[in-house]
């Protein structure tokens, strides 16, 4: 059975859309979404969503990355084309490994905060001139705009959420979304 | 208010004791005369051969071969080189122990100067556990001071007048590396680093009962002041008191690489005082959320660490010039296992234990990384003052211990004497309720 309705509450301060969605949570009303001009800290938590994979992908990413730094190193420097520098010659990867260290630093920080921030794009279906989601302008600027999905909208809704902060209410159908 | 309980008075007594009975035995012990160490020293060889397989064969043979090619006068002169390093131990185990808790004491203390100046909101609640860390800086920076004098030529061989006379890079630095310049230059650090600990204890007292944040204000002007005076006293210091030990090798990063290693213990420190303070039922205050910030902080030192003590490795690797490369030679060469195991304690454990955000908040997890950050930088002091002082004749015995233990017992009844001193939590400080209901 889904949902036939749509309201949309706004707020205008980051601490009060916090315990907003506590109070809207304890009275289990289902929050679809919710739009924030900036990251909030601990909204995730309130909002009782599963922590985030994006750590080990990370930490994966950056083990390929530094794979990656030592086979490329290893054939550039080792195989391919071995040189005499700095009357170091270059017949071992790990007698020269103190040279290859800060590119193998380098291609893990590269690998893992570039893949993450793909992995991280990918994931939350956003790709270049997509049209955004979100339902009113103002959640880029000062808003804050919390969705629930109701099947009828109760006065006790309505009360819950004025009471809890809300500087403005608007109901919408769902079909119409 | 804390109470200093009678287990951690008995404990950290019986520590002073048994260091100094250890130290004092590994002292009279070391007073070996040249026959004694000649002795010693054809017991060491005679060892060698006792196996009787063909490598101590050869090791025989080669040794024939070298008493036949020169005369016994070499034998003479390596043997009053192994004397003096044997002599040299027990003041370089003194020193480095001395020295490591005093980086410490002087490391919390410019992490407590850093959240002054930047008016950091959490931290707050943890200003009484630093201010009592860095109590300790002053009795045990004048010990460090003493020792260095009381051990003169056995650490510092640049105090010693018939060195520098046969030694022209020594007497072209002696302007600044001679004795009065280097007591006086001492003096002055421990000086401005007490007086700004003295004052910044004294306004944040006053500030508990306070109607306006005049003290904190003050408190947040000298906290700036003194860290511009630190980092440039820091600098010096890590010169002549760690330095000059090796007074013909020079790194121009040295100042910023003890820095890290001196930052990197003192917030492990305040996390296990405060994780201890917690286990007894004080200190209610602290969350995991300060916990988990705490040891962001050892993370990301120990990563700052690893990146100034690999800085100064590879320029120096790279360039391979004679006078430069030796430092290193003597350490890779000689003390092999101490020092790539120093560097896997105290980068690789504390990267890969440390990096997963939960066990930040574990108090047992913190407990462990931290131990193990503390054991390397232990053995991070170590690796700068022994190569120089005791050679290839070191190793972690009686004068070692004894030392650590010693200087373990006075820093603990110290820092508990102080934590006794006043309330636990700088209530007066107007960022208090952000610490408190500081979460993330």
């Amino acid at each position: 059975m889904s949902a036939s309705k749509i309201v949309r509450a706004f707020y205008n301060d980051d601490d009060v859309l916090l315990s907003a969605v506590k109070t809207i949570r304890d009275n289990n009303y289902h929050i679809e979404e919710v739009y924030t001009p900036f990251p909030v800290h601990g909204l995730d938590k309130a909002l009782g969503l599963e922590p985030t994979r994006i750590a080990i992908a990370s930490f994966l990413y950056g083990c390929l990355g530094i794979t990656v730094a030592v086979l490329m190193m290893n054939y550039i420097m080792i195989v391919d084309w071995p040189q005499n520098i700095g009357g170091k010659p270059s017949f071992s990867y790990i007698e020269n490994m103190p040279a290859f260290v800060p590119i193998m630093f380098e291609l893990t920080v590269f690998f893992a905060a570039h893949l993450m921030v793909i992995t991280f794009y990918l994931r939350s279906r956003m790709w270049p001139f997509k049209t955004a989601e979100n339902p009113d302008p103002r959640t880029t600027d000062d808003h804050f705009l919390v969705e629930i999905t109701v099947d009828d909208v109760t006065g006790k809704l309505k009360k819950i959420l004025k009471d809890s902060g809300a500087v403005e209410i608007n109901i919408v159908d769902s079909k119409e979304h | 208010m804390y109470k200093i309980s009678n287990g951690i008075k008995i404990f950290s007594l019986a520590l002073i004791l048994l260091g100094s009975i250890g130290w004092t035995y590994s002292y009279m012990e070391s007073h070996k005369t040249l026959d004694q160490v000649k002795e010693i020293l054809a017991h060491e060889s005679s060892h060698g051969s006792s196996h009787g397989d063909e490598t101590a064969h050869i090791e025989k043979t080669n040794e024939e071969h070298h008493n036949e090619a020169h005369e016994s006068s070499h034998d003479n002169e390596h043997a009053e080189h192994v004397m003096h390093q044997i002599h040299n131990r027990p003041y370089a185990a003194l020193y480095v122990a001395a020295f490591f808790f005093m980086m410490i004491s002087l490391g919390v203390l410019a992490f407590y100067a850093i959240q002054y100046a930047s008016q950091a909101g959490w931290s707050p609640v943890l200003f009484r556990v630093m201010q009592a860390i860095t109590y300790y800086l002053l009795p045990g920076a004048l010990i460090v001071l003493a020792i260095a004098f009381f051990a003169d030529k056995h650490i510092f061989i640049w105090m010693d007048p018939d060195v520098v006379a046969h030694d022209k890079i020594i007497q072209a630095k002696s302007g600044w590396l001679n004795k009065s310049a280097f007591l006086i230059r001492g003096l002055i650090f421990i000086g401005g680093w007490s007086l700004y600990r003295y004052f910044s204890r004294k306004f944040s007292i006053a500030q508990d009962l306070a109607k306006d944040n005049k003290n904190f204000k003050r408190n947040f002007q000298i906290s700036a002041g003194f860290l511009v005076f630190y980092i440039y006293t820091e600098s010096i210091m890590s010169w002549d008191w760690v330095m000059s030990v090796d007074p013909h090798w020079f790194s121009t990063l040295f100042g910023w690489y003890l820095f890290a290693s001196m930052v990197v213990s003192g917030v492990t420190t305040i996390a296990l005082i405060t994780i201890y303070l917690k286990s007894q039922g004080y200190m209610k205050f602290v969350n995991d959320s300060h916990l988990h910030d705490l040891a962001k902080y050892m993370f990301g030192f120990s990563v700052f660490w690893a990146y100034l003590w690999f800085s100064q490795f590879m320029l120096i690797w790279y360039a391979n010039i004679p006078e430069e490369v030796t430092y290193f030679i003597t350490r890779i060469e000689d003390y092999t296992i101490p020092f790539f195991t120093m560097f896997a304690l105290n980068f690789i454990f504390p990267f890969l234990l440390l990096m997963n955000s939960d066990y930040k908040r574990v108090p047992w997890f913190i407990v462990m990384a931290g131990s193990i950050i503390l054991i390397g930088h232990y053995m991070d002091v170590y690796m700068m003052i022994m190569p120089a002082t005791v050679i290839d004749r070191y190793g972690f015995g009686l004068a070692e211990i004894s030392a650590l233990s010693f200087f373990a017992g006075l820093f603990l009844i110290l820092v508990f004497y102080s934590l006794s001193k006043a309330p636990l939590l700088a209530k007066g400080n107007p960022y208090i309720k952000e610490s408190e209901h500081f979460h993330y």
